[in-house]
C-alpha cells in the first residue's frame, strides 16, 4: 500500500516468514504488466498454430517486405526516420513510404511493436485487429470448446477480407498520416459504400490509380470526406512527382492534373480559373504549400517611425507594455514581428503618439527598393492607406516633397490620419485618378506605384478572393495597372539629378498584372529595368505558357507566403531613360527627326516638308505619324499654354518645327537639354544614319506632353500666336 | 487665402497654448499658414509652391493641419497639431499612468489622476498634457489654478479634455 515502486528492492523467496509477507507494489504489478519484448511461452497447440501461420504467409511476406528495404530481421527494431513531407522525400522508394507510414501509424497510435506486427500481419493479409498470438493465447484461455468455433470464425473472416483485404493492406500503406483508426473507420466506408472509386486509388501499392469517369460522377453524387479528398491530393501529387515511375498504365499526366484541379478547388474552396492560374505558376508540390499558406495569417509586423523614435526603444516601450517581439529579419531595420501582446497593438500609446505603424512585411519592400533620397520629390500614386508614404517620409527625414495620391477618397481619410500621426510634414494629399497624374503635376524625381489589383498574394487576409476572382476581373486590372504604369513612368523626370526611378508593385502572383505589364511598359517607354536592391525573393519569370518577356525581368522579385512567409508581392524597379515618348515601333529618320515626340497634330503637317527633305522617308512612316495623331487626339490645351514661352523661344532658336517640339514641358532641366538636342538634330539634318538620330532621340529633348508642344511648334510656326479658340484651330490643324 | 479675421483668430488660440510664435521663420526654411476647405494647414514654403498645381477640390491635405473654422467662425486646434505646439508650451499637465488611458478616452482629468502641474497656470489656462513619461498626449483647458489644485478633493475636475491622440483611432473620419 504504502510501499514505493523501487525496482531495486529485492523480493525474499523460499518458504520463511519474509517471504509470506506482503510484497511492495512492484511485484505485484509485476504480475499484471506482461512484459512485451520477451517472446512468449506457447503451448503446444499454438506452437503448431504459429508455424502453420508462417508457413501461410512466408511468401506474401517476403514480397513485401523486399520492398520496405529492410531485412525481415531488423524491421521490428530498426525503424527509418520520420520524414516532415512525405511528398518530397517520396523520391525514395514506395517501400520506404509504405514503411514509414507504419511507423508513423506507431507514433501516432503508440502501440509501439504491436502495431508492428499487426502491420506486418496485415501485409500477411491477416486481419486489421489481428493480435495473432494473443488469441491463440485467448483461445487456450477461455477453453476448448470455443477453439473450433472461434478458428472456423477466423478463417471465415479472413478469407472475407483477402480478396478486399489486400487492397485495405494497401490502403494502410499508404494512407501514412491517417490514424489508424480513422483507417479502419475508412476501410469499413471503402468496403460498403465507396468501394469502387477508394478502391480504384489505392489497388497497388505503389501506384495511386485514378477513379474512373464513372467514378468521379459518382463522386460528385456523394459526399466526400476531406481527408479522403485530402489523401487522394498527397497521393496524386506523388505521382506526378515520379510520373515515369507512378503513373498507371495508359492514363494520361492531364488526367491526373484535371483530378488534381478537381480536389484542390474542393478542398481548399477555390474556383477552377484561380487554381487553373496557380498551376501554371507553381510546380505541383510548391502549389500544395502555397494553398497551405494562404489558409493562415501571416505575422503581425510594425514599421518603427524614425522620425520620432529608434526601434531599440520601441522594442523596450512595447516589452514592458507585455508584447512579445523580435527584430523582423536581416533586411529591414526598422521592422518588428510580433508574436502575441496582451494589449492592441493597434492602440497602445506608442501607437497612438505615431512611434510605429502597422504594416505588412510585404509593404516595406517597394519603398526599400526605391529609396527616396533627402531633397527629393516624389509620388505615390496610390498610397492609401497610407504605411509606404509615411515609410517614405521617414527615408527622406521629412525633406523635400511627397505627392499621395489616391482615387478612392474614404480611404484617403487614412492616409490623412496616418500622416498626421507619424509627424509627417512634407506631404500634400490629392485625390487625382492616377491616369491624370502626368497632366496634373509631373518631374518628379521618383514615382511609386502600388497598382490596385486582384489580390492573389494576400489571400490569406481576404479569402473572398479565392472565389471572387475571375478571367475577366484579371484583365482588368492588367488593363488598369497598364495604363497607370504609363502615366507614372510619364511622371518621372528622367533627367532628374538624383532620380529617374519607378517602382511598380502588386500584392499579386499572377503573371499577368505582374510581368507582362512591366514588358508593356519596356515596349512602350524609354525604360530599362534596374536590379531592385532586395536580394532575397524569387526572381521574375521571363517566360510563361506561351509569352515571352524581356530577358530584364529577371531583376524584378517575386515573393509569395510560403517561402518568404510574407504577402505575396511583385517589386520591380524602372529607371527612366529619357523623357522622349516613343512612338509605334519604327526607326527611321524622318521620325526621329521630325518629331522626338509622340504624336501631335502639328507633327504631321512639319514632318511632310521634313519628309520631303529627307529622301529616306517613306509613306509608311508618314502613315504611322498618323497615326500617331489619331492616337492622341484627347491631349488637353493646359500644357500647350503652359508651355508657350518654352515653346517660343525654342521655335527661334530651331530650325524646323520639330525642333520646336523639344519645348520644354516644365522646368528649367529640359531647356537645358534642348539646346544640345537641337545641335544633334542639325547633325540629323545633314543626313545621319537613322541609328544615330534614334540615339539622339534618346538623349534628346525632354518633354512630357509631347502632343501639347508639337501642337504648339506647330501653331506658332504658322501663327506665333494662340487665339482664343484654340482647340478648334487645333482640330482644323489636325484635320489637315 | 488666409484673411487677416482669421489670422487673428488662430493667433489668439495658439497665443493661450504658447508663449510665441516660433514657427513661421525656421532654420529650414520659411513655413507659413494657409486655409483652405475651412481648415489651417501649416506648410513650408516649397510646398506650397508645388500644391498649387493641384486643383482644389482635389486637394485632400497639404502638410499639416492644425485646426478648423467652425461654422461660427470659431478656431478648433486639432490634436494634429500636437507635434508643433508641445515643445513650446508654457504650461504642462502631467496625468499618472493609471488615469493616462481615461484621458485617451477622451475624458477630463480629475485630481486622483494628475501628477504634477506647472506653477502659476490661472484658470482657464490652455494646457499640454503629458504622460509620466514626456509624451504629449493632448490638449486641455485647467480647470482650477495651480494653488487651488491642491486643495481641492480627488474627484473634482482639475483639466478640460479638449483634444488627445485617441482621436486618431476615434475620430478619424473627421480629421479631414
Amino acid at each position: 500500500m504504502g510501499r514505493k515502486l523501487d525496482p531495486t528492492v529485492k523480493v525474499k523467496r523460499g518458504p520463511g516468514r519474509k517471504a509470506r509477507k506482503q510484497k511492495g507494489a512492484e511485484t505485484e504489478l509485476s504480475k499484471f504488466l506482461v512484459d512485451d519484448d520477451g517472446p512468449k511461452k506457447l503451448s503446444s497447440r499454438s506452437r503448431k498454430r504459429a508455424i502453420k501461420r508462417a508457413q501461410v504467409t512466408k511468401e506474401p511476406k517476403q514480397e513485401e517486405k523486399s520492398k520496405k528495404g529492410f531485412s525481415d530481421e531488423n524491421s521490428k527494431w530498426l525503424k527509418p526516420t520520420q520524414r516532415k513531407r512525405k511528398i518530397e522525400q517520396s523520391e525514395e522508394d514506395e517501400d520506404s513510404d509504405s514503411q514509414w507510414e507504419e511507423e508513423d501509424d506507431d507514433d501516432e497510435e503508440g502501440f509501439g511493436k504491436k502495431e508492428m506486427e499487426e502491420e506486418e500481419d496485415d501485409d500477411d493479409e491477416d486481419m486489421v485487429d489481428d493480435y495473432g498470438a494473443d488469441e491463440g493465447d485467448e483461445q487456450d484461455s477461455d477453453g476448448e470448446e470455443l477453439l473450433p468455433i472461434e478458428r472456423a470464425a477466423r478463417k471465415q473472416k479472413k478469407q472475407i477480407r483477402k480478396k478486399p483485404g489486400s487492397d485495405d493492406d494497401e490502403d494502410e500503406e499508404e494512407e501514412d498520416d491517417d490514424d489508424e483508426e480513422d483507417e479502419k473507420d475508412d476501410l469499413k466506408e471503402d468496403e460498403e459504400e465507396e468501394e469502387d472509386t477508394v478502391q480504384a486509388n489505392f489497388d497497388e501499392t505503389e501506384t495511386f490509380k485514378l477513379p474512373a469517369a464513372a467514378d468521379r460522377a459518382k463522386e460528385g453524387l456523394l459526399q466526400m470526406d476531406l481527408q479522403t479528398i485530402h489523401q487522394r491530393i498527397r497521393d496524386n501529387v506523388d505521382v506526378l512527382s515520379h510520373f515515369s515511375e507512378k503513373r498507371e498504365e495508359g492514363k494520361e499526366r492531364s488526367e491526373y492534373l484535371s483530378l488534381l484541379r478537381s480536389d484542390l478547388c474542393t478542398y481548399y474552396s477555390y474556383n477552377e480559373f484561380l487554381i487553373s492560374k496557380l498551376m501554371d505558376i507553381f510546380p505541383v508540390s510548391e502549389l500544395i504549400d502555397f494553398l497551405e499558406a494562404n489558409e493562415i495569417q501571416r505575422p503581425v509586423t510594425i514599421r518603427t517611425n524614425t522620425l520620432k523614435t529608434r526601434r531599440r526603444d520601441l522594442a523596450q516601450a512595447l516589452i514592458n507594455r507585455g508584447v512579445n517581439l523580435d527584430p523582423l529579419g536581416k533586411w529591414s531595420k526598422v521592422g518588428l514581428v510580433i508574436y502575441d501582446s496582451s494589449v492592441p497593438i493597434g492602440a497602445t500609446p506608442e501607437y497612438l503618439s505615431g512611434q510605429y505603424m502597422l504594416q505588412g512585411a510585404s509593404s516595406f519592400l517597394p519603398v526599400m527598393a526605391l529609396s527616396p533620397q533627402e531633397g527629393e520629390s516624389v509620388l505615390d500614386m496610390s498610397a492609401a492607406p497610407g504605411g509606404k508614404t509615411t515609410y517614405m517620409a521617414q527615408l527622406m527625414r521629412n525633406t523635400g516633397m511627397i505627392v499621395a495620391n489616391d482615387a478612392n477618397a474614404d480611404r484617403l481619410k487614412s492616409v490623412v490620419g496616418n500622416i498626421h500621426r507619424l509627424g509627417v510634414t512634407n506631404a500634400v494629399i490629392c485625390n487625382y485618378d492616377g491616369r491624370q497624374f502626368p497632366k496634373v503635376m509631373g518631374g518628379f524625381d521618383r514615382v511609386l506605384l502600388d497598382a490596385p489589383c486582384s489580390g492573389t498574394g494576400v489571400i490569406s487576409k481576404d479569402p473572398g478572393v479565392k472565389t471572387g476572382k475571375d478571367e475577366a476581373d484579371v484583365l482588368r486590372s492588367a488593363h488598369l495597372q497598364k495604363e497607370l504604369i504609363l502615366s507614372a513612368i510619364d511622371s518621372v523626370n528622367a533627367d532628374s539629378p538624383t532620380g529617374g526611378y519607378l517602382v511598380y508593385c502588386t500584392c499579386s502572383i499572377m503573371v499577368e498584372e505582374n510581368e507582362w505589364v512591366v514588358d508593356y511598359a519596356l515596349k512602350k517607354r524609354n525604360v530599362k529595368l534596374v536590379p531592385t536592391g532586395l536580394d532575397f525573393g524569387k526572381e521574375g519569370f521571363i517566360r510563361f505558357k506561351e509569352r515571352r518577356f524581356h530577358p530584364s525581368l529577371k531583376l524584378s522579385r517575386r515573393f509569395y507566403p510560403h517561402s518568404q512567409n510574407m504577402d505575396g508581392f511583385f517589386v520591380a524597379k524602372l529607371k527612366k531613360l529619357s523623357n522622349t515618348i516613343p512612338t509605334a515601333p519604327r526607326e527611321t529618320e524622318d521620325e526621329v527627326e521630325s518629331t522626338k515626340t509622340e504624336t501631335a497634330a502639328s507633327s504631321e503637317q512639319i514632318q511632310k516638308p521634313e519628309s520631303k527633305q529627307q529622301k529616306p522617308a517613306s509613306t509608311p512612316e508618314k502613315s504611322n505619324m498618323g497615326k500617331k495623331q489619331k492616337l492622341k487626339p484627347e491631349k488637353s490645351e493646359t500644357p500647350i499654354i503652359t508651355k508657350k514661352a518654352g515653346v517660343k523661344s525654342e521655335n527661334k532658336k530651331s530650325d524646323g518645327p520639330k525642333k520646336a517640339k523639344i519645348a520644354k514641358l516644365d522646368g528649367e532641366t529640359s531647356k537645358k537639354s534642348a539646346k544640345p538636342n537641337k545641335k544633334q538634330k542639325v547633325k540629323e539634318l545633314n543626313g545621319d544614319s537613322t541609328k544615330e538620330v534614334v540615339i539622339e532621340k534618346k538623349k534628346g529633348s525632354q518633354f512630357e506632353k509631347n502632343n501639347k508642344t508639337k501642337r504648339k511648334n506647330l501653331l506658332k510656326k504658322n501663327k506665333n500666336r494662340m487665339g482664343k479658340n484654340k482647340f478648334k484651330k487645333l482640330k482644323n490643324m489636325v484635320g489637315q | 487665402m488666409l484673411t487677416c479675421f482669421g489670422k487673428k483668430n488662430i493667433r489668439l488660440t495658439i497665443l493661450t497654448y504658447t508663449l510665441k510664435i516660433l514657427l513661421i521663420d525656421r532654420p529650414d526654411g520659411t513655413y507659413c499658414f494657409r486655409l483652405h476647405n475651412d481648415r489651417v494647414y501649416y506648410m513650408s514654403e516649397r510646398i506650397l509652391k508645388l500644391a498649387t498645381n493641384i486643383s482644389r477640390d482635389k486637394l485632400v491635405s497639404v502638410g499639416t493641419c492644425f485646426g478648423k473654422f467652425t461654422k461660427t467662425q470659431k478656431f478648433r486646434l486639432h490634436i494634429t497639431a500636437l507635434d508643433f505646439l508641445a515643445p513650446y508650451a508654457k504650461f504642462k499637465v502631467w496625468v499618472k499612468p493609471g488615469s493616462e488611458q481615461s484621458f485617451l478616452y477622451g475624458n477630463h482629468i480629475m485630481k486622483s489622476g494628475l501628477g504634477r502641474i506647472t506653477e502659476n497656470t490661472a484658470q482657464y489656462q490652455g494646457v499640454v498634457v503629458y504622460s509620466m513619461a514626456d509624451v504629449p498626449l493632448g490638449f486641455g483647458v485647467a480647470a482650477k489654478t495651480t494653488q487651488e489644485c491642491r486643495m481641492v478633493d480627488p474627484m473634482s475636475i482639475v483639466v478640460f479634455h479638449q483634444a488627445d491622440i485617441g482621436e486618431y483611432i476615434r475620430s478619424e473620419d473627421t480629421l479631414t
